[in-house]
């Protein structure tokens, strides 16, 4: 159902070629993305959709032209768009990427650009993914601030440098980038994976919190911090720039020192 | 519409490859130590039995295959001390992939001059 919109009164017609000063240039893409619907059929599908797209569009914009104006069964997550809320993550053209920070003019478009759902984790449909196992693990290493002393009337203080020494890790959004990227979490779903142990590692170096040994506890497992073979994966993915391997590195060597 | 089943490789790059070839590099010598022991053990069988199984290693494709795990080994030792630099070096992580380059030249350089020497003697000829 179409309700017609009156037009304004001030509307005014321009010829086309009027207004160039803005422009901006388009060009074609190949979008090629893997569809798989359980409902339908057990085996995933390549679909191609051939759009014009703007200078400035990124990848998340060619997903929706395709599901608003071609296909609306096409399912994937996004909420804010921006590269804040860490829903969109997924494989662009083979690595781990936010679909709303990379811009296609950034990505070879005299070649498909392959779009997949982000690996290790199960499919529901197209690029959805569950996320259960990877919110698990960052669960299980207590990411909120643990306090043992007396609840201060204001705010806890920290210095300058104090606050430096997690910086890094407060950056990261949840979207699972880095998580999914890493080959050990593919083939080892009870691997904590890199998002968790970043995190872990925002309240391990905190001077505020005092539950820093407990996370170390938790991660001096088989399936914690030891299971990282530093294929850098991780660091590559991550569309915040985390280190992530040296975040995981400096939690191998946190839980060493503190044994001798 | 084009199908294709299967999902597209992750493109990783120099550390994930580094990772890929350190688990090739180790199974492959692995699989020759394996051999190494039995072969090895032999002596305590019989000197003879020792000397004929060692001697049939004596030919082109043995010399071949010695030589890829010279390959195998070098590679798999100066990575190897690369990856413990990345765990226990302070600046690791953030000079892995100079670290990477440093150990596929020394891999060049030792790789290279002993397969001169290995192959020229195996295959030029007693």
């Amino acid at each position: 159902m179409t309700t017609e919109m009156a037009e304004p009164a001030s509307k005014i017609e321009l010829p086309a070629g009027i207004g160039g000063g803005g422009e901006i240039p388009t060009f074609n893409i190949t979008l090629r993305v893997r569809r798989y619907n359980p409902e339908v059929s057990e085996e995933p599908v390549w679909q191609d959709h051939q759009l014009t797209m703007y200078g400035t569009d990124r990848v998340l914009d060619a997903l929706h032209k395709v599901k608003w104006e071609i296909d609306g069964s096409l399912s994937f997550r996004r909420s804010c768009a921006h590269g804040i809320c860490g829903s969109d993550a997924m494989r662009i053209n083979g690595r781990n990427r936010l679909a709303c920070k990379t811009l296609l003019k950034d990505l070879d478009t005299s070649k498909p650009i392959t779009v997949e759902p982000i690996k290790g984790l199960p499919v529901e449909k197209d690029l959805i993914v569950d996320m259960e196992p990877f919110f698990q693990s960052f669960r299980e290493v207590m990411p909120f601030l643990i306090n043992k002393g007396h609840e201060p009337t204001k705010e806890r203080l920290q210095s300058v440098e104090d606050r430096e020494r997690f910086d890094d890790t407060t950056k990261c959004i949840l979207c699972a980038a880095c998580t999914s990227s890493c080959p050990v979490f593919w083939t080892d779903g009870q691997y904590f994976g890199p998002a968790a142990i970043v995190n872990a590692h925002r309240f391990i170096f905190d001077s505020r919190d005092d539950a820093g040994d407990m996370r170390l506890e938790i991660l001096n497992d088989k399936e914690g911090v030891w299971r990282c073979r530093t294929t850098f994966n991780c660091s590559e993915a991550c569309p915040r720039g985390i280190q992530v391997t040296q975040a995981i590195a400096e939690v191998k060597q946190a839980i060493l020192a503190r044994k001798i | 519409m084009p199908t294709k089943p299967a999902g597209t490789l992750y493109r990783g790059r120099e550390g994930m490859w580094s990772w890929v070839g350190h688990r090739i590099t180790g199974v492959v010598i692995f699989f020759f130590l394996l051999v190494h022991v039995l072969d090895t053990s032999l002596v305590r069988v019989s000197p003879e039995a020792y000397t004929a199984v060692i001697g049939a290693y004596k030919n082109p494709l043995m010399a071949l295959g010695e030589t890829g795990l010279v390959a195998a080994i070098v590679f798999h030792a100066f990575n190897g001390l690369r990856v413990i630099a990345i765990d226990f070096w302070k600046k690791g992580a953030k000079y892995q992939r100079q670290m990477l380059w440093t150990v596929l030249v020394l891999w060049l350089v030792v790789f290279g001059a002993f397969a001169i020497r290995h192959l020229s003697l195996a295959l030029g000829g007693h």
